[in-house]
Formats: structure tokens, C-alpha cells, sequence
């Protein structure tokens, strides 16, 4: 505790969700942008703050208050995606550089100032350079101990030293709540203390016998001692890999074709650290400036030319629609493993293995959506119930099967659900079409339908309607009469009105 | 020494061979059931033969739904055979049931409407499913590809295959032992299931629901001298596939449940 306070600089960059959230989705640097978590306001750029719109807003208020605000999900991995370029720059200029959160990182200031002539001088060189990879105006606050230096950078628009030793003089005047425990803030104004000068003043021992050593860490912060050193990070290694293409590239085969060596150097880099990757993000560029990104997962782990299919099947994807060809691709792993947990054994990893190369073998003749996994997902009706995910990716969005589902169909389910359903015609006697009436009456007993559009079909036995009505109070809301129905080949179907007309949705056969 | 192992071979030998005569002698001796009567025994006898030369000494049946299994000659589905059914999904999913259940990979290709939720109920494991819904023009190659790692392979032909084909497709089946049932029309099919006379319970003109059904089932196999048949619940009113001539508590008048 008696240690000398380390002499720091810290690089804040303020609005740093803002800021990252602008780069990742190209919008105009002066857009007004609230980044909403929970329904709350997470951060807002400062054209939005003019017009009013502050951290903890509801997002309605928000977009009352600013009618033109863009209003984007708050992506915590995107933060500390977008800040890695600032990080890798500030270590390039100053070795150990410790990331406080994504927008916040404290580095050791002594040797940059004996290198750069000065701490002013390491300072704007400092938030010269972080403003070079995209910080958005960064500031430095040098002081004795990162949490000086922390509110120093806060109160500045460039860079702002604080003196060896002025620590507790600069901190006296600011306010008791900057120490991040609500609990004993509140505590501290009930006893008059609302400086942190006032909190200085109070007996260390004193302070440490009332609330233990974590009040008097608070206490040692507050009178300028902070003398917890710098744990600057190592710097992981880098295993991303981008290939630029000059001219564009617009055909598939042909990027697919030049990435092949580098999907290998890819993978050598990966087994050289031990390392396996199981899920790997592609980005793809063009030239008119479109990105594509996506995260592809694998089952066990990736070879050469699965990372070589992956980026042809986002291609696949992309390529129709896009007017320009393709820049740039960048590979970079997502999830990686100790390559000790993938190796198989001496007779292979057993069947599993097996299905999986065969099943991608099929992928790769046909692509990635072509081999599907089923999966029952709870719902009401049969395309709701019966989930299909292709091979290797992930169920998301399942929702739960235990639930009671009130509507859905009883045993026994058919067999054959079509997917579109097929339009069919159900007529009554004279020839009319069935209808049902909003006390669920129907006009007339159906006596014969068509299940392809020229042939009729007598029907022997009916039953219904049952009415679905589902999400009423929402846009995609949806209701609907089912029948069931018995042809006279022995042949049953299930039958539904909605506003569309009569359908087939599924046969039991 | 090297007559030690010599005598070692021979008892192994005779070891193996033994139970494969004894079960010929005993089959030639047995009464020939379900054909017995009006034929002719020669022509009985004939088409004994044919069926005992047909199950090969490798030939492994696969796990099979017991309601079928009597209609199928060798008791069972074969490994590496091909099957041809009609256009019932519950059939189809009545045989993928066993195997499925008793740990095989089922792939089912070029069927987009197969009932997912369906199949789960009637007993496949859907972890150990896949589907290949649209194979476009590749169905033969694809085929081809999931039988080389799946147990048992579903395919609905999109048009006829040409003869080399789908002999190189079958020689494929049997080195990997795979089953094929085919939706629809297919050469050299080990046997043909037919649907016939479906015939649903529960249901009424404007009342009821779709509770049960009775279905007669035919098996035409390449071996047996004529057609087998048999009246099966597909399924009966507590969603269970079963023989029909065993009269259980008529399950047609249970009360018909509501749909909502």
C-alpha cells in the first residue's frame, strides 16, 4: 500500500460504442445514434445528446425526444472488436498496454516521455495516433496511477498532465460519486462527505477500521495514492487472414480457387500455436463498398478446404445480388480449442466422423443449406413445430416443446407436410365454395375438393373447423379455419381456410 | 506344429459350417407355411429354394418393425438390399422407426414435405436424422454419397435413373451394406410394399376427429412365389403401428377428442 503511485497514461476515446458502431455500420460520422440494451439506452452520439437523449432512457422517449434517431442494438463484442486496431497501434508506440474496457486502455509513461522528449509530447503523440486508426478524438490524462489519470483524460479536450505528487490536489475538488461503490457513496453524502478532498481528509485508519480494505482502496484513491500497478495484456498472436483481390474478382470459383493457399497458411498458423479452430468468421468486400460477415460453426474442426467452402458458400450468397466484385476476403477464428481435445484416435474418432465428412461431402456438391438436421420447436401448426437446420450450424430461436401449445394437432400427425401448401378448391354440392362465418359455421358440407386443381375428389368424411387465432394484437398476426377430411381413396388431408383461400397443408397418408 | 494349426483350421471350419447345414436341412424339412394348400408342392418347393438362395450367407437383416417383419422374406429388411414402397409417409416411417431407434443414420433425400414431427412420434430419432430436401439434377450422386455413411437411405426418384446407374448405385449398397427404400418405382427391388384399402376411424360427416387407421399391406418380393398380405393399424387410436387380426378392445369407439 506504501508503494510509490506509478506514473500513467491513459487513452480514453469518449462514445466508444458510438464510435465503433458508426465504423461497423458505415453510418455518417455525425448521425444521431442511440445504442439500446434491455430497451434502455445504452450510449447515444452527441448530435442525439444535443437533441436531449441520455444513457437510461426508454427507447420510445428516446425516439420521442429525437424522431430521427437510428436506433441499433448495443454489441458488447463489437466494442472490443473495433478497439483492437487502437490497442495493436498503441502497443506498436509504447510497450505493455493495459485495456481498462473497449475505449479505455492505461500504458506506462515513464519511457515514452524520456523517448518522445516530454510527457506532453508522448501525450499528443499518443492521441495523435489513436485518432489516426479511427478513435474519434482521444484523450490522454497523465497522472500518478490510473484512476488520476482516468478523470484527468475525462476533463480535458486534448491531453492533461497532472504534476508528480498533485494527485490528491487535482482530485479534492470532484465529486464523492466518481468511487464505483454506490453503496458506500450513499453512505458517504448521508455523512456530509461530498468531495473526494473531504473523503481524503478522514484518518486511513480510521477509514479502513469502518469499512474494511476495500473502503480503504477507495480512500487511497481518493487521496491521489493509487498504487496498484499496470498488468499491461500480452498481445494475442495475430491468426486472421485477408487476401485482396486487384482487380475485383466476381466469380466464385475463382476467389475459392485463390484463397486455397491461404486457407492452408491459415490453418498451419493455427497448429503451430496448438491450436484448433471450430468456428471461423468470413468477411467478404466489394468493390461498391457492400460487406457480408457471418460466423460458420463446425462440428469438429477446420481443415483447409472446409475454410475454402465456407467462403464459397458466403459467396453463393452474395454474389446475386451484389453489383460489384469481390475486394477483399478475411478470415479470422472465432472459437479455437487445444488441438489435444481434436485429435482422433488411432482408429479414427468412430462414426461420427464418417457421417460428418460424407454429409460434407454433399454440402460441397450443393452448398451449405442443402443438407438439413430436423428439429421439433414448439408451436401450432406443423411448419412452426418442425424446425430444419442445416448441417453444422447451431438451433437458435427453438422455442420451448414442453409448453402446453393449446391448438396444436392431436395424434396421430400426418406424414406429409407440404411446404409451400398447395392452393385446392373444397365445393359443396352445387358447386360453391365452402366458407366459414365468424361464429365458425360453415355454409355448406363439403362434398368434394380438388388436390391438384383438375382432378375432384369426392370426400366421404369430414370434421372441423377448428379456428386458429394466433398474435392477434401483432403485425404477424395470423388466423385461420382447419378441417380435416377423408377422400374417397382412403386418403386423408388437412385441410385450412384463412384469408388466402383453401389450402392443403399437410395429408395423412 | 503346422499340424496343430492345421487341426486348429479344421475345427474352426466345421465349427462354422455346421449350423449353416443344420439350418438348411431344417428349413427344407419344415412344412412350407402361407403357401401350403392349393399349390402345386413342386412349384412350393421351387420357390423355397429360390428365397434360400436369395438370403446369402452375409446377409444381415436390419432391425424391422415386427407388424412387417413376417411379410418380408428372410423375417426382415436385408442389408444392402432395395425396397420399393407406395406413396404413404407412415409406412415409410414405420420402417425407419427400428433402425433408426437402435442407433443408424437415416437419410432421406429429395423429399421436401416429410413430416418431421410425424416421424418423432412413430419412434426415428431425430438426432440421427438428415435430410436432403432438394437434390436438384445431383440426386443420384447424392444418393450415392449419404448411402456411403448412412444406414438406411430414402429416395423419391425425380425421373428414371439409367440402367448402369443404378447398378453401380446397387453395388455400392451392398458393399456398404446399406438399405435403400425407394418412394415409388425402382428395378431389382427386393420386395414392393403396396398400400390397399385405407380405411380411417374417429371421423365422422362434420363431427369427430382423425383418431385411427386400418390399412391392408402388400409385400410382392422377388423371392416369394406370390404376394403377402396383412391388415394393419396405421396407426391405431394410441399412435402405435400393430397387426390388425389380433382384435384388441375395438378402438374405434373411444371418444373422439377435440382438436383445440
Amino acid at each position: 500500500m506504501n508503494l510509490e503511485p506509478p506514473r500513467v497514461a491513459v487513452l480514453w476515446c469518449p462514445d466508444w460504442p458510438i464510435t465503433a458502431a458508426t465504423q461497423h455500420h458505415k453510418l455518417p460520422p455525425d448521425a444521431a445514434i442511440a445504442l439500446v440494451t434491455k430497451n434502455l439506452v445504452f450510449a447515444c452520439s452527441p448530435s442525439a445528446r444535443a437533441e436531449g437523449v441520455m444513457r437510461g432512457l426508454r427507447v420510445r422517449e428516446a425516439q420521442a425526444r429525437h424522431p430521427e434517431l437510428t436506433v441499433l442494438d448495443y454489441d458488447p463484442a463489437l466494442d472490443s472488436r473495433a478497439f483492437e486496431p487502437i490497442i495493436t497501434a498503441m502497443e506498436e508506440l509504447v510497450p505493455g498496454v493495459q485495456v481498462l474496457r473497449p475505449g479505455l486502455c492505461a500504458v506506462r509513461v515513464r519511457g515514452a516521455a524520456r523517448y518522445y522528449g516530454g510527457e506532453k509530447a508522448a501525450g499528443l503523440f499518443l492521441s495523435g495516433r489513436a485518432d489516426e486508426e479511427g478513435a474519434g478524438g482521444a484523450r490522454v490524462g497523465i497522472a500518478d496511477g490510473i484512476f488520476t489519470a482516468d478523470h484527468a483524460a475525462r476533463r480535458t479536450t486534448s491531453v492533461r498532465i497532472i504534476a508528480q505528487g498533485a494527485a490528491a490536489g487535482f482530485l479534492a475538488p470532484l465529486g464523492i460519486s466518481l468511487l464505483q461503490d454506490p453503496q458506500l457513496v450513499t453512505l458517504l453524502k448521508r455523512l456530509g462527505i461530498r468531495t473526494l478532498g473531504e473523503f481524503a481528509q478522514l484518518a486511513a485508519d480510521d477509514v479502513f477500521t469502518r469499512f474494511g480494505p476495500a473502503g480503504a482502496h477507495l480512500h487511497a484513491l481518493a487521496s491521489g495514492r493509487d498504487s496498484w500497478p499496470l498488468t499491461p495484456r500480452t498481445p494475442p498472436r495475430d491468426l486472421d487472414v485477408v487476401v485482396h483481390f486487384e482487380p475485383a474478382l466476381d466469380r466464385e470459383d475463382q476467389v475459392a480457387f485463390s484463397m486455397r493457399t491461404t486457407a492452408e497458411e491459415f490453418i498451419d498458423a493455427l497448429t503451430a500455436v496448438k491450436l484448433v479452430c471450430t468456428a471461423i468468421r468470413v468477411e467478404l468486400d466489394s468493390d461498391s463498398g457492400e460487406m457480408s460477415e457471418r460466423v460458420w460453426l463446425h462440428p469438429h474442426s477446420f481443415t483447409a478446404s472446409d475454410v475454402v467452402d465456407r467462403v464459397r458458400w458466403q459467396l453463393q450468397g452474395v454474389l446475386g445480388e451484389w453489383r460489384s466484385g469481390i475486394t477483399r476476403v478475411r478470415v479470422s477464428p472465432d472459437a479455437v480449442d487445444a488441438i489435444g481435445n481434436h485429435e482422433s484416435g488411432l482408429w479414427g474418432a468412430g462414426p461420427d466422423e464418417r457421417i460428418h465428412h460424407g454429409l460434407s461431402r454433399v454440402q460441397s456438391m450443393l452448398g451449405h443449406g442443402a443438407v438439413l438436421m430436423p428439429a421439433i420447436s414448439g408451436g401450432r401448426t406443423l411448419h412452426d413445430r418442425q424446425q430444419l437446420v442445416a448441417w453444422g450450424d447451431r438451433h437458435v430461436g427453438a422455442k420451448p416443446v414442453d409448453q402446453p401449445w393449446p391448438g396444436r394437432l392431436p395424434a396421430p400427425l400426418p406424414g406429409t407436410v407440404f411446404s409451400p401448401r398447395h392452393p385446392v378448391h373444397v365445393l359443396s354440392t352445387d358447386g360453391a365454395s365452402i366458407t366459414v362465418n365468424g361464429r365458425g359455421a360453415v355454409s355448406a358440407p363439403p362434398v368434394r375438393f380438388s388436390a391438384t386443381g383438375t382432378e375432384m375428389r369426392r370426400l366421404t368424411a369430414w370434421a372441423g373447423p377448428w379456428g386458429l387465432d394466433e398474435r392477434w394484437w401483432s403485425a404477424d398476426a395470423r388466423s385461420a379455419w382447419r378441417f380435416q377430411a377423408v377422400d374417397d381413396t382412403g386418403c386423408a388431408w388437412l385441410l385450412v381456410l384463412d384469408a388466402g383461400g383453401w389450402w392443403a397443408e399437410a395429408r395423412y397418408d | 506344429m503346422s499340424a496343430a494349426i492345421d487341426t486348429l483350421e479344421h475345427m474352426f471350419e466345421y465349427e462354422q459350417v455346421s449350423p449353416a447345414t443344420s439350418l438348411t436341412a431344417t428349413a427344407l424339412m419344415e412344412p412350407a407355411y402361407d403357401t401350403a394348400g392349393d399349390l402345386d408342392p413342386i412349384k412350393d418347393l421351387k420357390a423355397r429354394i429360390r428365397s434360400m438362395q436369395a438370403s446369402k450367407l452375409d446377409s444381415r437383416l436390419i432391425p424391422t418393425h415386427p407388424a412387417i417383419a413376417g411379410l418380408l422374406p428372410g423375417g426382415g429388411l436385408q442389408q444392402g438390399a432395395a425396397y420399393s414402397l407406395d406413396r404413404s409417409a407412415m409406412l415409410l416411417m414405420t420402417l425407419l422407426a427400428p433402425p433408426s431407434a437402435a442407433g443408424t443414420w437415416c437419410g432421406i433425400v429429395g423429399l421436401p414435405e416429410f413430416g418431421v414431427e410425424a416421424a418423432q412420434h412413430v419412434g426415428v430419432d431425430l438426432d440421427r436424422l438428415v435430410l436432403v430436401p432438394r437434390p436438384g439434377d445431383q440426386w443420384l450422386a447424392v444418393t450415392a454419397a449419404i448411402a456411403d455413411v448412412m444406414g438406411v437411405v430414402v429416395i423419391r426418384p425425380p425421373k428414371r435413373a439409367t440402367d448402369s446407374s443404378i447398378a453401380r448405385l446397387a453395388a455400392r449398397l451392398r458393399q456398404r451394406g446399406t438399405t435403400l427404400l425407394v418412394l415409388g418405382s425402382w428395378p431389382q427391388t427386393e420386395a414392393m410394399f403396396s398400400l390397399s384399402h385405407s380405411e380411417w376411424h374417429g371421423i365422422g360427416d362434420g363431427h369427430g376427429h382423425l383418431t385411427a387407421r386400418e390399412v391392408t399391406i402388400t409385400v410382392t418380393s422377388r423371392t416369394a412365389s406370390r404376394p403377402r398380405s396383412t391388415r394393419l393399424w396405421l396407426p391405431d387410436a394410441s399412435d402405435t403401428v400393430r397387426r390388425a387380426d389380433v382384435r384388441h378392445g375395438d378402438a374405434q369407439h373411444e371418444p373422439a377428442r377435440r382438436l383445440a
